[in-house]
């Protein structure tokens, strides 16, 4: 360990106090004063000053160099880009230097996506502020380059046949409700904008091993006496598994939900695991699809999302057996399983309404949305598979703090939640918007962006929205597993009430968007 | 955490009680840590109506000097040091008992960023915007004001007539390149302007409730600031408001502050310290006050100047 005599000194001192010193206080105090004594004792040290990476893809990777940054960025995915993008397009943070560690190749070389072939099946749908927020920060233009599929219209209903709601972005004024883009997609638009500006940012393409703050370590492993320390401010230091380290103010943490800055810094999670795997795959019609569909089934729900041209993704969540069956069995079956689930399957189609015929609702006659006189549609048929099927299973979890001094959790490392209604990148997104406002606004009165207090104005603004968020979705998943018949007219019930009251299924629209931040106070 | 704060108060007052003859002008600043350190165990000293110009006189009760003070202030006793990092760590720790303060402080430097950037014509988008000017903190903040400024790219002087508020501050600034270029003296106003030091904007938060003769020390604030240059004061004015949160609420009901840090006496109402600070040539341009959202827990800038409040002014040229 580094500056072992420093440590010595100091239990001398400190073992004389009246009364025993709280551990943390007195390693407090160790590290302030090891800090010190090291500093009178220790020869002036010429400390690594290549700090200035504003060439962007540069090898840093050299053991023995220790690259000072403002911030280091763990997990260089769809989220740790966005908020890397998003400092770049302030003036006010686009000063910061900002290390993005993740062992990716295609980060590292810059590797565009083909704009033809077949859809991957890792797709995200994207909502009308997550769209928003990538035109602020100059990457929608990168997405709108490659297949992307805006959606206007959307049909959800069950396997009872009891009732059915159908929504329309015209419900809510607007043009599309949200749109469907390839996860790689996004991940090259996000790693293009940011390569278009001078943002001085270094790609370390490395994992992670430990993380030590000051010359307490918090990670397996520990550093030899003879690697250098971090300069004055920067009191991080970051160890990766080529050998190299770096030293920041703040880490970010954006590795997933595997996340091992969140094991790292001993962030305590909440969840469980549903008993359910979700099968991704992307299919043909012979028709194009402009409307999301999703169909609550007994096992969970069947979702099919348009993706561009005649292509559709599917992700379908069952029980974890069905589901390894599924991704096994042959095409044929498998597609004659899905085109089941999507239509006749399970139960009848809900009777579609006709003009006006809103049952107990049809004293709201003024007031009905363009949508509630839709009458219920069949998805289109699926005529061919055209990816693999991949296997998910699903989780709930999130992470009991998101901040804590000089860390903090963005993305899927701070929650994870199910992908019935396609939150879960978007409240990514949500983060790493918040995430750079509240940095932004940190440097405009110079506060020091490793200080607990800013982070956890990040936290208190993020935390309530994603347990809202979590809450209901989870709210939903329960309340359909269960088939039992009085809940069952619940469900048909609520599937009336939201399509044909429209305030409520303004209301629905809005959250779902991202346009409305809470569920209940809009 | 409560408990320490009287025992490091106690060594703090006892390092200042040698340093009365440095700072004669100043000497409420002295019984308001005497009071910081009495008021906990219920004595309070606390003529209530007094006037604000009250002299210090020199046959109040005082405890003996403890602890093992170094004679030069510049020596680093290993004992002391220990201390001073445990008085800094309580300090910074915006959970701390300074969480009040710690709170407060973004939303005054909002108001100081966003006057100050029109004052000299700097682009408030900027991360240095104050890069090239010459600030002084007057006060007993710690530094918890100096090293934000630092940070914005001023030059900044941190005046504190406590040589233990002097040497906590320079420990913390030392941690950070950013912060130990702020230059800190352990003197007072008046003595700077003996040394015919010159800034371009003077700051002084939270520190005129506690000084004997408010207008000298304007006066004095004055003296510093170049011509056009800005002041900046920020104190809490004197009204039944005032009375009941910042006295009556933070000192006995939330014991944000402890029993006695503030006389309501000694407050100035808005029209005064207008006054005073024209008498001393300083024109006030903009008042603000800060609001406390109790459920949020943070504090705001607001037209309501009845409690806490801030002032920018300018110093004319006609004198």
């Amino acid at each position: 360990m580094e500056e072992v005599k420093g440590r010595q000194v100091t239990t001398l001192y400190l073992l004389p106090q009246k009364g025993k010193l709280p551990v943390a206080d007195r390693q407090l105090i160790e590290r302030k004063i090891a800090e010190n004594v090291y500093r009178l004792k220790a020869p002036k040290k010429n400390l690594c000053t290549d700090t200035t990476a504003k060439v962007p893809s540069s090898n840093p990777g050299q053991p023995g160099q220790v690259h000072q940054h403002d911030i280091a960025i763990v997990g260089g995915g769809m989220v740790g880009m966005a908020l890397a993008c998003s400092l770049a397009s302030m003036l006010l943070t686009k000063h910061l230097s900002v290390a993005i560690i993740d062992s990716n190749p295609a980060l590292f070389n810059g590797v565009g996506v083909k704009k033809e072939g077949t859809p991957d099946p890792r797709v995200s749908t994207v909502t009308p502020a997550t769209i928003s927020f990538f035109k602020d920060i100059g990457a929608w233009k990168y997405v709108e380059d490659n297949r992307h599929a805006y959606f206007d219209k959307m049909q959800v209903w069950d396997y009872t046949g009891l009732g059915y709601t159908r929504y329309n972005a015209r419900d809510v004024n607007k043009d599309v409700l949200g749109c469907v883009v390839e996860n790689r997609v996004l991940h090259s638009s996000l790693l293009s904008c940011i390569q278009s500006t001078d943002f001085p940012k270094t790609i370390y393409p490395s994992k992670l091993m430990t993380l030590h703050q000051n010359s307490s370590s918090m990670g397996v492993g520990s550093t030899s006496s003879a690697s250098p320390s971090c300069e004055r401010g920067h009191p991080v230091k970051l160890d990766l598994s080529d050998g190299s380290s770096l030293c920041a103010k703040l880490v970010v943490g954006a590795d997933g939900s595997k996340s091992r800055v969140r094991e790292l810094a001993g962030f305590k999670t909440t969840g469980w695991n549903y008993s359910q795997s979700a099968i991704i795959c992307t299919v043909e019609h012979s028709v194009e699809n402009h409307c999301a569909w999703q169909r609550f089934l007994p096992a969970g729900p069947i979702a099919l999302l348009p993706v561009g041209d005649n292509f559709s993704n599917i992700v379908w969540t069952m029980n974890p057996k069905e589901a390894a069956d599924r991704k096994v069995m042959n095409e044929g079956d498998f597609l004659k399983d899905v085109n089941y689930a999507l239509d006749y399957g399970y139960g009848p189609h809900p009777r579609s309404s006709t003009l006006g015929n809103g049952g107990i609702f049809s004293w709201l006659k003024p007031d009905v949305t363009l949508s509630a006189n839709e009458s219920f549609e069949v998805p289109p048929k699926v005529v061919k598979l055209a990816s693999e099927r991949m296997a998910f299973p699903l989780s709930l979890m999130h992470a009991n703090n998101y901040a804590s001094k000089h860390v903090v959790l963005i993305g899927d490392a701070a929650h994870t939640v199910h992908p019935l209604a396609g939150q879960g990148v978007n409240l990514g997104f949500g983060d790493a918007s918040s995430l750079s406002r509240v940095i932004a606004e940190g440097i405009a009165v110079g506060t020091d962006i490793g200080e607990v207090s800013l982070l956890k104005k990040y936290e208190a603004e993020r935390k309530l929205e994603n347990i809202a968020m979590m809450a209901v979705l989870d709210g939903i998943q329960k309340a359909y597993s269960v088939d039992f018949g009085p809940l069952n007219i619940l469900r048909a019930a609520a599937f009336h009430g939201a399509n044909y009251i429209s305030p409520l299924k303004r209301s629905i629209i809005s959250y779902a968007s991202g346009e409305q931040r809470l569920p209940i106070f809009s | 955490m409560a408990s320490k704060l009287p025992n490091q108060l106690r060594a703090l007052y006892a390092s200042t009680t040698r340093h009365r003859l440095l700072s004669p002008r100043f000497p409420n600043l002295n019984e308001v840590f005497r009071d910081l350190l009495l008021g906990s165990n219920g004595r309070l000293f606390s003529d209530a109506p007094s006037p604000p110009q009250v002299s210090f006189s020199p046959s109040t009760p005082v405890p003996p000097p403890s602890g093992p003070n170094t004679s030069a202030p510049s020596s680093l006793n290993q004992k002391e040091l220990v201390e001073f990092f445990a008085s800094a760590e309580t300090w910074w720790d915006s959970e701390g008992p300074f969480r009040p303060l710690h709170a407060m402080n973004p939303t005054r430097l909002a108001f100081i960023r966003s006057t100050l950037c029109r004052h000299f014509g700097r682009d408030p988008c900027s991360p240095r915007a104050f890069e090239g000017l010459k600030f002084v903190d007057v006060g007993w903040c710690g530094g918890i004001l100096s090293e934000p400024l630092a940070r914005m790219g001023a030059t900044v002087t941190g005046v504190d007539a406590v040589e233990k508020n002097i040497k906590i501050a320079r420990l913390h600034a030392d941690l950070d390149p950013l912060t130990s270029t702020i230059e800190y003296c352990c003197t007072t106003a008046e003595k700077l302007v003996e040394e015919q030091r010159n800034f371009d904007a003077v700051i002084s938060l939270e520190v005129i409730e506690h000084v004997a003769d408010p207008a000298e020390f304007c006066k004095s604030l004055a003296a510093l600031t170049v011509a056009n240059g800005a002041t900046v004061i920020s104190t809490i004015n004197r009204s039944m408001r005032a009375y009941a949160t910042a006295i009556v609420a933070a000192e006995y009901i939330l014991h944000w502050l402890p029993k006695g840090t503030h006389q309501w006496s000694s407050f100035l109402t808005s029209d005064e310290l207008v006054l005073i600070l024209q008498r001393a040539s300083i024109s006030v341009k903009e008042m603000a006050g800060f609001a406390y959202n109790p459920l949020t827990g943070r504090w705001s800038l607001s037209d309501d100047i009845s409690v806490n409040f801030i002032a920018y002014g300018t110093k004319t040229t006609s004198e």
